[in-house]
């Protein structure tokens, strides 16, 4: 390798054809990589190993170009196959009807509903961490908010489903519109359901056009590569088999399109970012209100167990609780399937991340405990029965009269998975370690489901009088459908791991100190210091070119 | 603006403007006020990342987005607003919880809903009117060089419809900035132009 002189190995780097050498790492026994900085006083690094803008670049764009590795074919066919599943359940619902599921008179919103739920909620993380994070100006967002905002579409693709579904008549759908139907009868505008439409196609939409937006820099990006590798290698070019088109033909159509031609300009950057701050602004109480809708879903009925006004922040909490596990899911195997991936998402940021699920975990807990202080201080029959005796008491505790939840072990797997679990990052070496914080964040994902369940199933499947009391089994198609829209979610996030850009590159390049033009490396006048951290070594080299000057 | 010039390469290639890299967002800082102080109007600059400081270094105005985004984003919770009161009220009147047909109150959570998603709408589209997007070719973007700056490089460009620009006096400035290099860009080869130009 030495041989090679460093201007070919910057054009081999620039044409695509070569990686960054990895310079070895030791972790310090103290900040592990280097982020879990103790001292107050010294900011905890952002981006590891001394990176530099074109590290960056390459990184992020080198998963595109070159592809993730031999794991994706394989982890895509088996993610599709699942997906595939939830077309062929709904097809099988659709021509049969909703008696395919476990649905009855007495409980007739179960999997479906929970479903909807637990993946809207999911989606909320997303929309937490690209906006609330953005005007709390949390730098380390950055590195997470590409991935959470495109985890946030993908849970709201499959979450929306649901309720198309679920109505029966697929093809009444229409009438969830703001239209009059063909008797001239129009929507309810006071119904929670209708507001709830609106929520839902209102925070998808939103949340499209801002993953859009952040990702137009980073599409232009990825155009001006493979322009630049289709100015270099001419008919050299790799080309696509039996099609015969250049691949970076294609990438810089395609991605070119999607840029706008955006060119980095600075009174663009201008404007972008007002937008974007505008956008953050906007989400920030769309995300609240739309769980808050999603809950009044439940909370302006009678139904004991629904009928609470806690509801809104308690559903909020739970949602930023769940979808931050979702992330972490998401995350913390992408750190090791894409290795280069640790220097932008540091321990410090899992660390952080688990701090929130401590934090929300508490909030979940609070109203966990605070409907029973309410059932109990509320002094209503129904709503303390439905408390204690559709959901808290287990069989071995039941009193003489015999009576307990049948629904008992989905209560206390809620507590389990949501109050306990997280306990353990009370504990620093726990809430450090990737193995540890997966497992909860596993947990915390079941936890929610069934938090959905219990609220939902176990709420309706004992109403006022014993006659409409009566059980809830899932049936194979329940099981099957939510299975596939597993996969249907996790189909979607590889393909955005293959075509699309993982990380804000812009953003990420923004919070390197070498971004500030006050950057003590750069002294505070004269010319010619290198960009780029010095300490990087072999990488200082790109970012001040010795380019013969050229004239005019 | 009778007597502007029009500048042409010795091939007869009309001039876009001159630009100029920088080793890194301090020399790209400091070219930036130099060229806001020399007086030029025409004239941007480009880098990966928005840098910090740069609109006071440039020179630059507020942007009146905010002000059109909160136009937007009020008309449509009005229209929002109204929309359903007209189907509530007008078009498809009922008595629904013993609730009159006109109450406001539950008309607030789809109301701001419509003023939601008339903000997102108008922000990103006010943002792509305002900087002239989308536009699928440009000068610059012919320029290896420029094509850097989605990467790692710091550019600014003066263009030739500049009142002030003079391709000799831009490229001393350029140099005395410390540019590590100086580009001389084209326009793209459009023949109308370029016999319009005669």
């Amino acid at each position: 390798m030495s041989a090679i002189n460093p201007d070919q190995t910057t054009a081999a780097r620039l044409a695509g054809m070569m990686r960054a050498p990895e310079p070895p790492r030791v972790d310090d026994p103290v900040t592990k990589d280097g982020s879990l900085v103790e001292d107050p006083a010294v900011r905890a690094p952002l981006v590891l190993g001394n990176r530099t803008f074109n590290d960056v670049t390459e990184t992020v764009c080198g998963y595109i170009e070159k592809g993730p590795g031999r794991w994706w074919m394989p982890a895509f066919g088996l993610a599709s196959s699942v997906a595939s599943i939830t077309g062929l359940m709904v097809g099988y619902l659709i021509i049969t009807g909703v008696g395919v599921w476990g649905l009855n008179n007495h409980v007739d919103w179960a999997w479906d509903i929970t479903n909807f739920v637990f993946w809207i909620g999911i989606g909320h993380a997303g929309t937490l961490i690209s906006a609330i994070l953005c005007l709390l100006k949390q730098k380390w967002r950055t590195s997470i908010n590409r991935a959470a905002e495109a985890m946030t579409i993908f849970a709201v693709v499959c979450a929306g489903m649901f309720p198309g579904i679920h109505i029966g008549r697929v093809w009444m759908a229409w009438m969830l519109f703001p239209i009059p139907n063909s008797n001239a009868i129009w929507p309810n505008f006071s119904s929670p359901l209708l507001w709830d439409v609106f929520a839902v196609s209102t925070y998808a939409t939103v949340s499209l056009l801002f993953w859009y937006m952040g990702m137009i820099p980073d599409f232009a990006t990825l155009r001006d590569r493979a322009a630049r590798r289709l100015m270099r290698q001419g008919d050299n070019a790799p080309t696509l088999p039996i099609v015969g088109v250049r691949v970076d033909q294609l990438r810089a159509l395609i991605y070119g399109a999607l840029s706008l031609g955006w060119r980095f300009s600075s009174r663009h950057w201008h404007t972008y970012e007002k937008a974007y701050l505008m956008l953050a602004g906007i989400s920030t109480p769309l995300v609240l209100s739309v769980h808050s809708i999603v809950s009044f879903d439940f909370a302006t009925s009678v139904i004991p167990g629904w009928h609470t006004t806690i509801f809104p922040p308690y559903f909020v909490a739970g949602a930023i609780f769940g979808g931050f596990a979702m992330v972490l899911l998401l995350l913390i195997p992408s750190r090791i399937l894409f290795p280069g991936m640790k220097d932008l998402i540091t321990l410090r940021h899992l660390e952080n991340m688990a701090k929130i699920i401590l934090t929300t975990g508490f909030m979940v807990g609070f109203a966990y405990a605070m409907e029973f202080f309410v059932a109990w201080y509320g002094a209503n029959a129904y709503e303390r029965d439905v408390f204690v005796y559709n959901r808290l008491m287990p069989p071995f505790l039941a009193g003489e009269d015999g009576k307990y939840a049948p629904y008992w072990w989905a209560y206390w797997t809620m507590i389990a998975c949501n109050v306990l679990s997280p306990q353990v990052f009370w504990i620093k070496s726990m809430r450090q370690s990737p193995l540890v914080i997966f497992i909860v964040a596993f947990l915390v994902t079941i936890g929610m489901w069934f938090e959905r369940f219990v609220i939902i199933v176990t709420s309706l499947h004992r109403a006022f009088v014993p006659g409409e009391w009566g059980m809830f089994y899932a049936s194979w198609v329940d099981i099957l459908t939510f299975v596939g829209s597993c996969g249907t979610f996790l189909t979607l996030y590889l393909l955005f791991t293959r075509f699309l850009p993982q990380f804000a590159m812009s953003e990420i390049k923004n919070v390197m100190p070498q971004a500030n033009p006050h950057w003590e490396g750069y002294g505070h006048h004269g010319h010619g210091h290198s960009a780029g951290g010095a300490a990087a070594g072999g990488h200082a080299t790109h970012h001040a070119p010795q380019a013969p000057k050229e004239g005019i | 603006m009778a007597n502007k010039k029009i500048y042409k390469t010795e091939s007869g290639e009309l001039v876009y403007g001159v630009m100029a890299e920088f080793a890194n967002p301090a020399e790209l800082s400091h070219a930036a006020e130099k060229v806001r102080d020399a007086g030029y109007t025409k004239w941007d600059v480009y880098s990966p990342f928005p840098v910090h400081g740069m609109e006071e270094a440039m020179g630059m105005k507020q942007t009146n987005l905010p002000i059109l985004v909160a136009i937007m984003g009020l008309s449509g919770a009005t229209i929002g607003f109204l929309f359903q009161l007209f189907v509530r009220h007008m078009a498809y009147p009922i008595v629904h919880q013993g609730k009159p047909s006109d109450a406001w109150q539950v008309l607030i959570p789809v109301t701001f809903e419509f003023g939601v998603i008339f903000t997102a709408f108008s922000a990103l589209l006010g943002m792509f009117v305002i900087n002239g997007l989308p536009r699928w070719n440009h000068p610059l973007l012919r320029k290896d060089r420029f094509l850097g700056v989605s990467d790692d490089r710091f550019i600014i460009a003066i263009e030739a419809a500049d009142e002030k620009f003079d391709a000799q006096g831009v490229k001393t400035m350029f140099e005395k900035a410390g540019a590590t290099a100086v580009e001389l860009v084209t326009e793209e080869a459009d023949k109308r132009k370029v016999k319009a130009a005669h």
